[in-house]
């Protein structure tokens, strides 16, 4: 009777020693030492995994800011002034503060403004597209309307509506995937504060640019001579801001003829609400 | 021989797949099936975790519990060694592998009491099949399983997309669509063993 019972209980606790054993032994000689410090980081970062810091990912980022003394602080622009903040704390340093980010799409060429020069039937991405005659819109600089940026979004903040990329930039975390994959190069990252966008990447001359897209820069000078804060120069038929010295005061919006120049104002409001969030 | 165990894993893959037929390993067929990367490594990760189960558990099984007419110990000995084993297969990843620590990582911790692993190390037992076949069967298992995710995560990118009734919203309209998944496999029955006749 007391075999009964004492065999199989014997039994279990032998086999729950031996595995509790091997664990204990393995823990002892396979464990990896984790850097607390680096651990802390990681913790606070948000683990995108985007890159926009320039190291290959969060883990990477941690590992130089535990490492490397001289790393900056503010360079996680998704994770913005709270990421930058909780960062310096744990690292006793001074706080510096994050330019953050949005991705701006430089066209806006959608279905309204703008045509097709051929009928493309074939891989349905933007790459594939461009090495057709540069893509298959009237414009060669526009937008292709594929969503090769969409695919590549981590927060679903881009869509594809009328054959154009648009951005939304309460969700937009500013990483800049998408701005590397669009063959066109058109998106490009901007700071986040209220100031004037030129919608446009047009380089042809006026009248052939105005003849493929309705909206494009035909680079008639009205915003470089009314700008206030000469900001605005037009350089290969295509008037460039220069963001160091813009006010944002909206001239330029007003007097150009096509309205490719637009005011877009963000200043950091989604970016505080995001924080809190996180 | 080696058509038998080609039959084993093509009837666990669809006949007898583990999730869509016989209900095991429900957790995580709704739990990580919402996009299809995660539901891949879900996959891969169980389709391992079953094959180094089932490695453990038939010898512990035979050469232990069986010489000492213990066979009634099955299920919990079973869960203490999987336990344990993939507790240690995450150590030893994480030294030596990181990368697949990584990217399989966190979903070892989550299959170390799934029932579908237990199941498939306790039905290998209990169908009388010799340690290649065991092999067999749990690696059929597994792939049932991953391809049983695959499927589901498509299906449900698209019930998302949908705009289901408030009523169905959620958890319903996923149980709803994975009971046509599921109903779908049934068509398999009788097709494998036909197969090679």
């Amino acid at each position: 009777m007391l075999e009964a019972i004492l065999i199989p209980t014997l039994c279990v606790t032998g086999i729950g020693l031996v595995c509790a054993a091997v664990l204990v032994i393995a823990a002892r000689f396979m464990s990896v030492r984790e850097n607390e410090l680096e651990k802390k980081l990681r913790e606070c970062l948000p683990g995108a995994n985007c890159g926009a810091c320039g190291f290959s990912g969060c883990d990477g980022y941690a590992k130089a800011l535990a490492e490397n003394p001289e790393t900056k602080t503010n360079l996680c622009i998704p994770g913005a002034d709270a990421v930058s903040k909780e960062i310096s704390d744990i690292l006793g340093r001074e706080f510096a503060d994050t330019v953050e980010q949005v991705a701006t799409v430089r066209c806006s060429g959608d279905c309204r403004n703008t045509d097709t020069k051929l009928d493309y039937h074939g891989i349905d991405t933007c790459q594939a597209v461009k090495m057709m005659y540069s893509g298959d819109g009237m414009c060669p600089c526009g937008c292709l309307g594929r969503g090769d940026c969409a695919r590549v979004c981590p927060e679903d903040a881009i869509c594809v509506d009328r054959g154009l990329a648009q951005v939304d930039f309460r969700k937009c975390i500013g990483c800049g995937l998408c701005a590397a994959a669009c063959p066109q190069r058109i998106i490009s990252m901007m700071p986040d504060v209220k100031r004037q966008v030129v919608s446009c990447s047009n380089t042809q001359k006026g009248a052939v640019a105005r003849k493929n897209c309705k909206n494009a820069c035909i680079a008639c000078g009205k915003c470089e001579r009314n700008c206030p804060e000469g900001a605005i120069t037009v350089k290969d038929n295509l008037a460039r801001i220069d963001y160091d010295k813009c006010s944002g005061c909206g001239k330029c919006s007003e007097v150009c003829p096509v309205g490719c120049i637009r005011t877009a104002d963000y200043s950091g409001k989604h970016r505080q609400k995001s924080c809190e969030n996180a | 021989m080696f058509k038998g165990l080609i039959v084993i894993i093509l009837t666990s893959i669809v006949v007898d797949n583990y999730v869509l037929t016989k209900f095991l390993g429900i957790c995580p067929f709704l739990g990580v099936s919402k996009k299809v990367g995660p539901a891949c490594g879900m996959g891969i990760a169980v389709t391992f975790v079953m094959l180094l189960a089932t490695a453990a558990t038939y010898p512990i099984y035979y050469y232990l519990l069986a010489r000492f007419e213990l066979e009634y110990l099955q299920t919990i000995v079973f869960i203490l060694v999987i336990a344990s084993l993939v507790q240690l297969v995450e150590i030893i990843l994480k030294k030596y592998i990181p990368s697949l620590h990584k990217s399989l990582g966190i979903y070892l911790p989550l299959i170390t009491t799934n029932c579908a692993v237990l199941g498939v190390a306790s039905n290998n037992i209990s169908d009388g099949y010799v340690f290649i076949e065991s092999m067999a069967s749990s690696l059929g298992c597994g792939l049932g399983f991953l391809l049983a995710m695959v499927l589901f995560a498509g299906v449900r990118s698209r019930v998302e997309a949908a705009n289901p009734p408030k009523c169905f919203r959620g958890m319903p309209i996923t149980l709803v669509s994975a009971s046509i998944v599921a109903l779908t496999f049934y068509g398999f029955q009788g097709v494998i063993e036909n197969l090679f006749a």
